[in-house]
């Protein structure tokens, strides 16, 4: 089958990618898990450290230090107000 | 370069009275979620946040109103909007927003909807649907999908639920959107363009319960349940809203979108003056 080229945004060249910074909350996480499997670059993983209730909070994964592009979709899911980010590029 | 970075306090912090957190809800629960996007978009819609005021009745949604630090009131089961609109009428200048469940604003609040929806009084009416009542322990409530397991219908829920943004839209809400808490962008933009009109504005959100509804229905958690939601639902603003009944079931369709938004005109109590 022949390649079917890429779509790309015309803008592509231009556009400057957002870095954002991950802040967490580790006791107001519960452990829903709704940041780290719904984030869109697959930017965070659980912690191997549970906080004062047993609950498993989000890091940000190995490797994935830079990849964060500040969309705020961590934020406004988050039930607990325990995650959010900043814009650093 | 580093990865997260641990703090104490949250952006949103100042709009929810950041000492009552952890709040209650359960793991899972997705009513932190509607409650995080619409403090956002109380923020986000410019308004004055001394000239926005909540009004919650009784259920786990109901505490809502109790964690949001602008004027709330929560108020006894089902007459959140009686309550509402005599907030808008004595102060029309307020922004008044109604967050209450699905047993408690078409249960024992029922009434209460149609005529508020019927005559356009001006408020912003949001409700979070686990079709349940979670808070009192699960049992079936009007919005309980046909054959679903609650507490109160261990062999299955034999009767039809409503299906609420037809009911809204079909007595003249000028706004009716259905989405739900995994579906937080559009909500988040939903709940602005609410912010921004005048009249009976309705958004149904549906939210997982694990508790009372997940784990019982063959979904499971809160986290299976926003998979329930990725799967089956699909954004159709130009769907027949007679047509979008939803049956959580794992070969049926949710139907999302902004529905309706039309203009009319706002209700003022025969006999008031300009
Ligand atoms: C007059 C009265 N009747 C019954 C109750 C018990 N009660 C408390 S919450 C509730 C139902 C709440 O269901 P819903 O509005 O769906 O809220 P949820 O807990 O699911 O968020 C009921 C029946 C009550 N508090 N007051
Ligand atoms: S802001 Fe977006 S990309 Fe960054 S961690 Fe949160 S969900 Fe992921
Ligand atoms: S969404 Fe919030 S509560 Fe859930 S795992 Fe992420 S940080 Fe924890
Ligand atoms: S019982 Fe259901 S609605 Fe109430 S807090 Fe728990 S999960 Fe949420
Ligand atoms: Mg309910």
């Amino acid at each position: 089958m022949a390649a079917v080229p890429l779509r790309r945004p015309l803008d592509a060249e231009t556009v400057v990618v957002p870095v954002g910074q991950v802040f967490v909350i580790p006791e107001r996480c519960k452990g829903c898990r709704f940041c780290i499997e719904f984030c869109p670059e697959q930017v965070l993983v659980e912690s191997d450290r549970m906080n004062a209730k047993g609950y498993r909070y989000p890091v940000v994964a190995d490797g994935k230090e830079r990849a964060c592009v500040n969309c705020g979709f961590c934020r406004l899911i988050c039930p607990e107000f325990a995650i959010y980010t900043e814009e650093i590029r | 370069m580093s990865g997260e970075i641990y703090v104490q306090a949250h952006p949103v912090d100042h709009l929810v009275r950041a000492d009552r957190l952890p709040h209650i809800w359960c793991p899972g629960c997705g009513l932190g979620s509607a409650t995080a996007c619409f403090a956002s978009a109380m923020v986000d819609s410019g308004l004055p946040l001394d000239k926005q005021v909540v009004v919650s009745g009784i259920g786990c949604t109901g505490r809502v109103a109790g964690y949001l630090n602008v004027d709330s009131f929560h108020t006894t089961h089902g007459r959140a909007i009686p309550f509402a609109i005599g907030l808008k009428l004595a102060n029309p200048e307020l922004q008044v927003t109604v967050f209450s469940g699905d047993g408690d604003m078409f249960a024992i609040g029922g009434n209460h909807f149609l005529h508020a929806a019927r005559r356009n009084v001006d408020l912003n009416v949001v409700c979070i649907n686990n079709f349940n009542y979670g808070m009192t322990g699960g049992q079936f409530g009007p919005t309980t999908p046909l054959g679903a397991r609650t507490t109160t219908t261990p062999h299955g829920n034999a009767e039809p639920p409503f299906n609420l943004v037809h009911v809204a839209s079909s007595l003249g809400a000028v706004f009716v959107a259905r989405w739900t808490v995994l579906h937080i962008r559009q909500l988040h933009r939903s709940m602005l363009r609410a912010l921004d009109k005048r009249g009976f504005r309705f958004i149904e959100v549906l939210a997982p319960c694990p508790v009372g509804f997940g784990k019982s229905n063959d979904i499971g958690e809160g986290l299976d349940e926003m998979w329930f939601y990725r799967r089956q639902c699909v954004i159709d603003p130009e769907t027949d809203l007679a047509q979008a009944t939803i049956e959580m079931k794992h070969d049926s369709r949710i139907v999302l979108g902004d529905f309706v938004d039309i203009e009319r005109p706002v209700f003022r109590p025969s006999g008031w003056e300009e």
